[in-house]
């Protein structure tokens, strides 16, 4: 820190995280992303990596309930904020949750590598929009990309989630 | 691991937690310092090396940048106030839903849960010459890359070019100007209030900035009074994709009704200049004329006037008439009149 040591705004690289409930304590660049914190720093690589640019959905994790992309935000930004990531949807005993077992169930992706970030962007919109129409639905978790092109049969599988997620 | 060209350069980072803090570290970096809200237009430079700025201001904890209150009839609008909060909020949508709309269709549902209004208009220029680091007028050089017989201009500027063709890219931009918005700029100690249309600026007037704003400068608020609120609205935005992308050219159109009759209005279209392009003409030109076929073709050929296409772009022109016409009409279901 030198020069800047004690001054207002001024931040320490070493910070604690919470994620997926958990306390976690690391060492922070400055010029970090959060998604590299959470694959690189902490090994929780079910959030990938797609684009790095905000244009892909990968990356996609809660940030106190609130979907955002990983690869742009500033770890340090999140200090203090509830972070949830595709590892920290399941139960302690291991039971899926709604959206992740609709998933399991209607097979809804192909290659997948796009499907955490489906699971993290779907589990957000449902908190503020619980019974959506399809369409939505698709306008909610526009923000992410399926290369596989999909689309259809992930819709599918996420209003049924929306269904599990409300207990119908 | 990512490709390391996606690595941002090490840069020194601040989290202010008041206004007064971060004008404090601006002062004190100046021409240093970069200012970050959400974030979404920053990243992209700093991941492609193109700014390495050495300080780094990052207003997420300014809680008092944040929120929407009522001003007499009008409403005030934290900067950092997220595109998503703007797009939900009753207030704006009952008052102004051409501004609630227009943040509803920026980009996507995660930029626009951290993407902010006060980024939003401020946002540089997405030409991918200047972006990808060419040395153009925008970059401080003396050539435009996007305006020779090879370049690639599709999304570039139709009117008011002056040496750099290219266009500001906001959707809430137009909005804010269209409802004669105003920006509350804190530098220091002092604080200026800057009108939407002095807000935004072309090369005319300086050719590296969208907008008014200089190191050291910080956008704090925006204030939209009352004048149109309740009004009919429009805004409508083309694009190529119904995400991510940045519009070809939308519109947003204020519009007080005296019976069947147009009173006064405020037209601006965006994408086609380098700062949201007031169609003053067309506003004077509709003044007690009725919102019918006649009005919005008399109005779309004056929209127009002037218009220098590029190799590329002259669709534009077809699109601003179209877009002119729509919102004389009113087309959209959610126009109020």
């Amino acid at each position: 820190m030198g020069q800047n040591d004690g001054m207002a705004g001024a931040v320490e690289r070493l910070i604690t995280l919470d994620v997926n409930g958990q306390q976690r304590r690391v060492d922070v660049l400055k010029n970090e992303t959060l998604a590299m914190t959470l694959r690189y720093k902490l090994g929780l690589t079910g959030t990938k990596l797609g684009c790095d640019r905000a244009e892909c959905g990968a990356c996609t994790v809660l940030v106190d309930d609130v979907p955002r992309y990983a690869c742009s935000v500033l770890t340090h930004s999140v200090r203090g904020k509830k972070i949830q990531s595709i590892e920290g949807l399941a139960a302690p005993d291991g039971t899926l949750h709604p959206v992740q077992q609709a998933v399991v169930e209607g097979q809804g992706f192909q290659c997948a590598f796009c499907m955490p970030g489906f699971v993290m962007a779907t589990v957000g919109f449902l908190k503020t929009n619980p019974a959506p129409t399809r369409a939505q639905l698709a306008h909610g978790i526009s923000g992410n990309l399926c290369r596989c092109a999909d689309y259809n049969k992930i819709l599918d599988c996420m209003m049924v989630a929306a269904d599990k997620s409300r207990g119908a | 691991m990512p490709p390391i060209r996606d690595a941002m350069s090490a840069f020194e980072l601040f989290q202010p937690a008041s206004v007064g803090d971060a004008l404090g570290i601006l002062d004190r970096h100046g021409a240093d310092a970069w200012v970050m809200a959400g974030g979404m237009d920053t990243f992209d430079w700093l991941k492609d090396r193109i700014k390495k700025p050495k300080v780094v201001v990052d207003l997420g904890m300014v809680d008092e940048l944040r929120g929407i209150k009522d001003a007499a009839g009008g409403l005030e609008i934290g900067a950092t106030t997220t595109l998503t909060t703007v797009a939900n909020n009753p207030l704006v949508k009952e008052r102004f839903p051409l501004l609630a709309e227009a943040a509803l269709i920026v980009a996507s549902p995660q930029i626009r849960n951290q993407g902010t209004v006060g980024g939003n208009i401020s946002q540089d220029a997405r030409c991918w010459y200047y972006r990808a680091g060419w040395p153009c007028y925008r970059a401080g050089g003396n050539i435009c890359y996007a305006d020779t017989p090879t370049a690639v201009n599709r999304e570039h500027a139709i009117f008011n070019a002056d040496r750099c063709v290219a266009v500001n890219p906001s959707d809430t931009a137009p909005a804010l100007v269209a409802l004669d918005a105003e920006f509350v700029i804190k530098r220091g100690s002092a604080e200026r209030v800057v009108p939407a249309r002095e807000f935004f600026i072309g090369p005319g007037i300086d050719i590296t900035r969208l907008t008014v704003l200089q190191p050291g400068d910080l956008l704090t608020a925006i204030r939209i009074p009352a004048t149109w609120a309740g009004k009919a609205h429009y805004f409508e935005k083309v694009r190529d994709r119904m995400v991510w992308d940045f519009a070809l050219v939308n519109i947003a159109a204020s519009l007080n009704m005296s019976g069947a009759t147009i009173s006064d209005a405020r037209m601006v279209v965006n994408g086609v200049a380098a700062e949201p392009y007031r169609l003053d003409a067309v506003e004077a030109a509709i003044k007690g004329r009725p919102r019918d076929k006649a009005t919005a073709e008399m109005a779309a050929d004056l929209a127009v006037q002037g218009a220098v296409p590029l190799r590329h772009n002259a669709y534009k022109i077809p699109l601003v008439k179209a877009l002119v016409k729509r919102a004389i009409r009113g087309e959209a279901e959610w126009a109020t009149s």
